[in-house]
């Protein structure tokens, strides 16, 4: 559901959640985010997905307005977030990297206080109930275990009913039923139209909950696509591995693996030992990237963070 | 699209809900209600029942005990925890701990933010001083003066010093490095003005040089301010000029309220700056 809005000015507000064009972030002479441009759809849900240190946190904090930008324009819900003030930040959520705060205040407390900053927040007993804290509502922060804690980090993110919501690892230190549990909830929001950016290491999440993925590499996006065509045709091609007569372990990458495979039995004139066909998951497609990534570098003479670097980025 | 809490009565409605609430996270933690809150009455307790043997002081025929003698530094003392020692560690640790940078991503504005810090420390700084007197009269037999223009001199002290002690708080809780060495390095500031300052020790016994080091510093001024408030008239004969000189009291932590506001406001950031 794509919305059109006009402003004050009679201008058409862009049609996306986020726009981002030639961004780049330098700390004296190390670039942190080497030029990304990105649209994010309103309703979407984009995982950003690299490895640490790839200019993830840096991209996301610039898009939060915590950070300044080197160089591009960024716009997130139609406003510069280096300009962005109290009135933009009312339509955002933030749910930041674990924090250590000291939790003199019961988690009631604690989202009540915060619900009032908001213009228009959910009520505060629901957003508890959509946490799975009604348990703890009574409890101070500091007696909550960490999954519980972060559970509440969560629950003060979307307790302002954000129009856009960002989610930095949301899940870190959650157990598995939890982690599914925290899914539902970031469905429901998204069923809401909440618009959602999400950083994660777990690959099985970006699947489970992103429309989108964007791939970040030393600075620089390397890859956007949907989900399921994330790395291309070629990177979803099929592995055919097996034991052949010598005791080595094969393995072939073809469109065709059910025709290698009677080709291999034609040939072996029996069953090949260990015979596995596998489809990459997410995660070998990302480790991929990652690796390709790694290789092109240690072609170049120049590293990952330097702008003078020759490879062009795949996206 | 209405946003009550960007407008000056949506501002006043939060910083009012903050005071609450930076109030109750106050007196649940243990650290600040000792060394803060406590700190000056148990002082006070101590100097009166260590010193009551040894007898009144003062000019002869205005003596006082040694108790009414110590009131009044340990209020001004009560100045410099409840508003400088209070907001610096509590601000530098908030920023150290990441609640800032929740904060900062939240629409709260920073006025309703300090309207909370400043009412907190003016609620626990009445308390404490309320506390201090009530066990002054109490139980400690000290006398509490009856002229109502004592009381005034009180009252203008009391805010005055107590609004530059706890805007130098905010100053200053941008100096430590990071929430873990905020008491490592207020404290040290804190108990050093304390013995200089006459809180600890008589003011009039300290050599000259020393009282006018002090005399750079606010505390100086509060204890001077407190023992104007207090003490008997003759004992303004025992102050550096002679007199209570309250009008330089003013002037002084004026001054330090100002010095106190502009660097609050050059230094504030709700994350630290990147590079």
């Amino acid at each position: 559901m794509k919305t059109t809005r006009t402003d004050a000015a009679g201008g058409r507000e862009p049609d996306v959640a986020v726009r981002v064009r030639g961004l780049r972030k330098q700390y004296g002479h190390r670039v942190a985010v080497d030029g990304i441009d990105l649209d994010i759809a309103h309703g979407e849900t984009f995982a950003l997905l690299g490895p640490n240190g790839a200019g993830k946190s840096t991209t996301v904090e610039i898009l939060e307005g915590y950070r300044s930008r080197t160089a591009g324009e960024v716009s997130v819900l139609g406003v510069d977030p280096a300009r962005g003030g109290l009135d933009w930040k009312a339509r955002l959520g933030i749910v930041l990297q674990s924090s250590g705060e000291t939790g003199q205040y019961t988690v009631r407390e604690q989202l009540r206080q915060f619900a009032g900053y908001y213009p228009n927040p959910r009520d505060v007993d629901e957003v508890i109930a959509a946490v799975g804290l009604e348990a703890q509502a009574g409890t101070r922060l500091q007696k909550l275990s960490g999954g519980q804690r972060r559970r509440v980090d969560v629950a003060l993110g979307i307790v302002g009913r954000p129009e856009l919501l960002f989610l930095d690892e949301p899940t870190t230190g959650f157990d598995p039923t939890a982690r599914r549990e925290f899914w539902g909830l970031v469905r429901g929001l998204k069923a809401e139209g909440t618009t959602i950016v999400l950083t994660t290491h777990y690959l099985d999440e970006a699947a489970q909950l992103g429309d989108r993925a964007g791939v970040i590499i030393g600075g620089r996006l390397v890859d956007v696509a949907p989900i399921d065509v994330l790395g291309g045709e070629a990177a979803r091609v099929p592995i055919v591995r097996w034991r052949d007569a010598r005791g080595l372990v094969r393995e072939t990458r073809t469109d065709a693996p059910a025709r290698l495979v009677a080709s291999l039995v034609a040939e072996l004139g029996g069953e090949p030992r260990e015979l596995e066909v596998i489809r990459p998951s997410l995660e070998d497609i990302y480790l991929d990237l990652v690796g390709d990534a790694d290789a092109a570098d240690a072609d170049g003479a120049a590293g990952p963070a330097t702008e003078t670097a020759p490879e062009e980025a795949l996206a | 699209m209405t946003t009550v809490t960007t407008r000056p009565i949506g501002i006043a409605r939060v910083g009012g809900s903050r005071v609450a609430y930076e109030t109750r996270g106050y007196f649940r933690s243990l650290d600040t209600v000792f060394f803060t809150f406590l700190f000056p009455l148990i002082m006070l307790g101590i100097f009166t029942t260590a010193f009551s043997a040894s007898g009144d002081v003062g000019p002869v025929g205005s003596q006082i005990s040694v108790g009414a003698f110590y009131l009044p530094g340990m209020l001004a003392a009560g100045l410099l925890l409840s508003g400088l020692q209070n907001l610096a560690v509590d601000i530098a640790t908030e920023k150290g701990d990441g609640t800032l940078k929740r904060l900062g991503g939240t629409p709260l504005s920073p006025v309703s933010y300090f309207l909370g810090k400043i009412g907190q420390v003016f609620v626990t700084g009445a308390l404490q001083a309320g506390l201090m007197l009530v066990a002054a009269a109490t139980v400690f037999g000290i006398a509490l003066p009856t002229d109502p223009a004592q009381w005034f001199t009180f009252a203008w002290v009391f805010v005055l010093g107590l609004t530059a002690s706890a805007l130098l708080g905010i100053a200053l809780s941008s100096v430590p490095r990071s929430g873990r060495s905020a008491t490592a390095v207020v404290i040290p500031i804190v108990l050093v003005l304390q013995f200089i300052s006459g809180v600890y020790l008589s003011f009039n016994q300290l050599p000259e040089w020393m009282q006018n080091v002090a005399s750079l510093f606010p505390l100086k001024w509060m204890a001077q301010g407190m023992r104007a408030a207090f003490l008997p008239e003759e004992f303004a004969a025992l102050e550096q000029h002679g007199a209570w000189d309250l009008g330089w009291v003013a002037v002084a932590l004026g001054i330090w309220l100002v010095v106190g506001l502009v660097l609050s406001r050059l230094t504030f950031r709700w994350i630290r700056r990147d590079a």
